[in-house]
Order: C-alpha cells, then sequence, then structure tokens
C-alpha cells in the first residue's frame, strides 16, 4: 500500500497536523514505508478470529454514577493557555 | 563502598541500621547527577530541592520510630510520563514544555506514600515513542557505556541513569519494549509487569491497551522492592486489575529446580547477532545449572507481532494524543485564524516528526474505509499472537531469549529509517500485545557494550518472573558490572 501527497494531505487534515508541501512527500514515503511492513498482516487467515482489544479479555468496569472530584476548576486552569472568567478562550467560532 | 556501588536493598538496610542517613544518599546521589548528567543528558527536570527536603522528612521519621517501611528515603528518579503536582511534567515533548502537572498520578502517589525520594523526572522519547530516546524535544540520552550508542527508549533517561548509578533506580513505562529494550541496552534489570498490574492513572496515554508501567533498577531484588509498592488495584484506572498483589520480594530465593523454561524458536533465527545469541544461550545453561529444564516453543505467529503492533499502537495513539488541541493545556500556537488553524499549527509545533507520523498513520488505519483491512485485522491477529503464549504457557513457566536482536546502535545510525528502527523492538511487542509481565537482566558483555536476556512469565507471574531473574543474578555477575567511567 502507498499513500500520495494528496492522500497524506487528507490524513493530516484529519488528524488536525498542519503539513508544510515540502514535508507531504517525506511523510508519504514513510507513511507508505509503514504500510507496506503492515501489510504483512494480509498473509494471515483471520475468518472465525474474535478481535482483541483487551489482553485479558477484561470489559470495562463500570463505578457509581456519583460525584467523585471535588471543583478544582483554578487549579485545573492554571496551566491553560488562555481563560477568562473560569472559560476556556478560543478563537471565535459563531459570527 | 560508595552508595552508588550498593543496591537499593543494601542501601535500605544501611538505613534500617542507622550506619547513614536518607540525607547523606540524596546528597551523594544529586552529586552524581551534577557531575555526570551535563554528558549523559538523562534529566529534564531535577528536583533536587525538594528531594533534600524529603529526605531530612523520611530521616525525622526514622528517628521516631514512623519509617513508612523499607524504601522509605531511598532517592530515585520518574520517567517524566508520570505527572507530579507543582512540577513540569513534559513527556519528552515541546507540547507539554510548560505542562506543570495540578495532580500526582498513582504510582507517583505510591511511592510519596512508601516515603521514596524522587530527585527528578528523566528524558525519554517524545510521547514514549521511540526506541533510541532520539525523539525526544530535550535532546538525545547517551548510553553511559559508550557515549556515542543510544541507550535505547523509550525509557532512555530512565536506564541510562540507572546504567551509571547517577540514581540506584528509576520508574518507566513500557508499550511494546520501552522498559526492557533500554533496560537490555544500559546493562541493567528492567521489569514490566502484566497489563492492568500498575495504574496509568496520571501516566500520560500513548497506546491504552498495551501501556504499563514498571521498574528499572541494579538487581531483581531491588525491582522486586520497589514493584510492590507501585502494584495494585486502582479504580481511577478503568482497566486495573482487581486483584490482591502477590508478595514479590519474599518469594525471592526459592529454587527453581524443575521448572521449564521454553525457548521460542522464532527469537533465534538468522536475524539475531552472534553475540547476543551466544550470551542467551550461556544464560540458558546458567539456568539448566540450577535446575531448570529448557524446551523449545513455537510462536507461530510472533513475527506479525511488529506490523500488528503498528497498526494498534498508533490507532490508539492518534486518539489519546487529540486532546493535545492548545485549548486546555500544553503549547498553543500564536495568533491562530480560527479553531482549526489553532488545532493544526498548535499539533504541527507541539509535537516533533516521529509523534506526528505515528498520528497519521493512526488516523489513516481508523479512518472509513480502512478500519477494516487494518485496525479490525490487527486486533484479530493480537489474539492469535495472545493465544500462542497463553498454549505455550500450558507447558513451559517461563519464557526466554533475546530482549534486542542486536547491540546497542549508534546515535543516529537509525534515524533516516522509521521502519528499521521499529524492528529493535521485534522480541518484546509480541509481549505488550499479550499483556504478559517480561523482564530483561543483563547476561553478556561484546565490545564493552551489554546483552540483555528476556524473561516473560504467565499473567500475574510478576513472583515467579522476578524468582528466576534473582535467581540468575546469585550465580552471575553482569548485573553488578559498571561502565568503567561511573564506577
Amino acid at each position: 500500500m502507498s499513500l500520495d501527497s494528496d492522500a497524506v494531505k487528507n490524513i493530516a487534515h484529519l488528524a488536525r497536523i498542519a503539513v508544510s508541501e515540502e514535508d507531504l512527500q517525506t511523510y508519504a514515503k514513510d507513511l507508505s514505508n509503514i504500510l507496506d511492513m503492515v501489510d504483512q498482516m494480509n498473509a494471515v487467515d483471520v475468518a472465525g478470529v474474535e478481535r482483541l482489544s483487551n489482553a485479558l479479555d477484561q470489559t470495562q468496569r463500570l463505578r457509581a454514577d456519583v460525584v467523585t472530584e471535588s471543583n478544582q476548576r483554578d487549579e485545573l486552569q492554571a496551566c491553560a493557555p488562555q481563560t477568562e472568567q473560569g472559560l476556556f478562550l478560543v478563537p471565535r467560532v459563531i459570527e | 563502598m560508595e552508595f552508588h556501588q550498593q543496591t537499593l536493598t543494601e542501601l535500605s538496610a544501611a538505613l534500617a541500621a542507622g550506619e547513614t542517613t536518607s540525607r547523606a544518599l540524596a546528597e551523594h546521589f544529586i552529586a552524581r547527577f551534577k557531575a555526570f548528567d551535563g554528558d549523559l543528558n538523562t534529566l529534564v527536570t531535577e528536583t533536587f530541592e525538594q528531594a533534600l527536603a524529603d529526605a531530612d522528612a523520611a530521616d525525622q521519621r526514622r528517628a521516631s520510630g514512623q519509617s513508612l517501611g523499607p524504601l522509605d528515603g531511598l532517592p530515585f528518579a520518574h520517567k517524566d510520563i508520570f505527572c507530579t503536582k507543582g512540577v513540569k511534567t513534559t513527556c519528552g515533548s515541546k507540547m507539554l514544555d510548560n505542562f506543570i502537572s495540578p495532580y500526582d498520578a498513582t504510582v507517583v502517589e505510591k511511592l510519596k506514600a512508601a516515603g521514596m525520594v524522587c530527585l527528578g523526572k528523566t528524558n525519554m522519547d517524545e510521547f514514549a515513542m521511540g526506541s533510541s530516546n532520539e525523539t525526544s524535544y530535550f535532546g538525545e540520552v547517551k548510553n553511559p557505556w559508550n557515549h556515542s550508542k543510544v541507550p535505547g527508549g523509550s525509557s532512555g533517561g530512565s536506564a541510562a541513569a540507572v546504567g551509571a548509578r547517577l540514581v540506584p533506580a528509576t520508574t518507566g513505562t513500557d508499550t511494546g519494549g520501552s522498559i526492557r529494550q533500554p533496560a537490555a541496552f544500559c546493562g541493567i534489570t528492567g521489569i514490566k509487569p502484566t497489563y492492568g498490574r500498575v495504574s496509568r492513572y496520571g501516566m500520560i496515554a500513548f497506546a491504552s491497551s498495551l501501556d504499563q508501567a514498571g521498574v528499572f533498577a541494579a538487581s531483581a531484588e531491588d525491582a522486586a522492592l520497589m514493584l510492590q509498592a507501585m502494584s495494585g488495584f486502582d479504580e481511577r484506572d478503568s482497566t486495573s486489575i482487581e486483584r490482591p498483589v502477590d508478595d514479590l520480594v519474599s518469594g525471592l530465593g526459592e529454587s527453581i529446580e524443575g521448572k521449564t523454561i521454553g525457548l521460542p524458536k522464532q527469537f533465534f533465527d538468522d536475524g539475531l547477532e552472534v553475540p547476543v545469541r551466544n550470551a542467551v544461550n550461556k544464560a540458558i545453561k546458567v539456568f539448566k545449572s540450577l535446575g531448570a529444564e529448557v524446551k523449545g516453543i513455537d510462536l507461530p505467529n510472533i513475527g506479525l507481532s511488529v506490523p500488528v503492533y503498528y497498526v494498534v499502537a498508533p490507532a490508539e495513539a492518534s486518539a489519546n494524543l487529540s486532546r493535545f488541541d492548545g485549548v486546555r493545556y500544553g503549547h498553543r500556537c500564536d495568533n491562530p485564524a480560527d479553531l482549526t488553524d489553532l488545532y493544526k499549527r498548535t499539533r504541527a509545533e507541539g509535537f516533533g516528526d516521529e509523534v506526528k507520523r505515528r498520528i497519521m498513520m493512526g488516523t489513516y488505519a481508523l479512518s472509513s474505509g480502512y478500519y477494516d483491512a487494518y485496525y479490525i485485522k490487527a486486533q484479530k491477529i493480537r489474539r492469535l499472537i495472545r493465544d500462542d503464549f497463553l498454549k505455550a504457557f500450558e507447558e513451559v513457566d517461563l519464557i526466554a531469549g533475546p530482549t534486542t536482536p542486536g547491540l546497542p546502535f549508534g546515535l543516529g545510525e537509525q534515524t533516516d529509517d522509521p521502519v528499521t528502527m521499529y524492528l529493535n523492538d521485534i522480541f518484546t511487542i509480541g509481549v505488550n500485545l499479550a499483556g504478559l509481565p517480561g523482564m530483561s537482566i543483563p547476561a553478556g558483555m561484546e565490545a564493552g557494550l551489554p546483552i540483555g536476556l528476556q524473561l516473560v512469565g504467565k499473567h500475574f507471574a510478576e513472583a515467579e518472573l522476578l524468582n528466576a531473574a534473582h535467581q540468575y543474578q546469585q550465580k552471575t555477575d553482569w548485573h553488578k558490572q559498571l561502565p568503567a567511567a561511573y564506577q
């Protein structure tokens, strides 16, 4: 499987990463090489095999739906790039 | 003997006997960091002042009969992937260069509660993605045995710091080999327990179904001591195992006579460098001399570990790392034109090349039209790989083999080709996919560079694994060797 620059441009957009025109080629080459390696999976017949997402076959534990955290807004926002009156600021989304 | 020539266990005994103080230990190891870390670059952030205060507090507890136990007052360092309250936590990335964690990871809490004194946060591959510590935003770490070689990765700083005995023990994490491979390259003991044994809460996530915390130390006995304090159920980690922790320390010393050690034939093929093969074969003879039986085993799908891993891990990483958006914490680009521009430029500036490559690989594997062919297929083969191990463990108690296919390689030698770099973890990745506990212990030297032996146990068999390593270390002294410059 090989990817061209246009495919990488689309992936980069989905991943929300800005990639310059000159870097697209490099990523296309590197990702294609990784995909070539990954394509070894094609040789395996997995008919009838169940997926494994947890090596111990555990399912996610549920907890009671109760409040366990105290309000730490100020501490948690201390490392935010931009806040105002307890809100995170981002560029205007709605005109 | 100087403090750095002693093990964590010996230092613990010296403290208990009143032969030294926690303050004296902290001062000694701080002095070693100051003398040597300019070259090695193992620390991203030092916490020496806090460490001295914590050491004094430990000494006061001990003086008043209130010691917290065998780890109280012993110095160590944390991999900079563990959130530490009030201390910079970078995960080796520019993205988190300004991140002061508002809370402690469970591992951090537990080692604090045991009284351990943290001297700093260790360097690592960015977001734990790498096998050489060369992807760190904070510069490469050097191998203490040879400064032109890599220390391995991703926990390269933690491994090199113990390798040079700048500190007696460190924490690490292992997603595909990130404890075992650098332990092998730095000539030390490293253990990754069963998936879910140590809490992932506050450990910055890379691939959540594979990530597991563990320990680097000078011996299996030391690793047992520290892993004991780190292990246990944590309700804040949804995949934490609700099961009592075995006593890892008191079982050390049991005979391994009659135990069966499996050697996967796939680990001894032509790709294995001769010095590593020879060292592993010698180590197996030592186990035989201890009364263990050895038999060949087959892991028919293990060769697919690397391809499967490079779908599963990037897919999980692409989801986990979507949190770095320039809004709530971490780096943010200047003057964003709109929200999409904010995300895209923040992430372009904050992440290094390898992280971007893996996010894009994962995004692709999860994208519409490719999800079945990549992600689901990889998860199915993951089951085959896991089941191969489970089947082998019906016949053997432990599995042994090389940790790495070769000796530590040169700085810059493998940075041009990601796939070549990925193949460094060919023997370690399957263990993560199967969620098994694994170790690397020193088992030889070649051209002044250490060689690691990998041992893999059944699920939850950390005690048995550590005991086997300990028995080996009673018969050998590879783990006692120090690089000449750091003796």
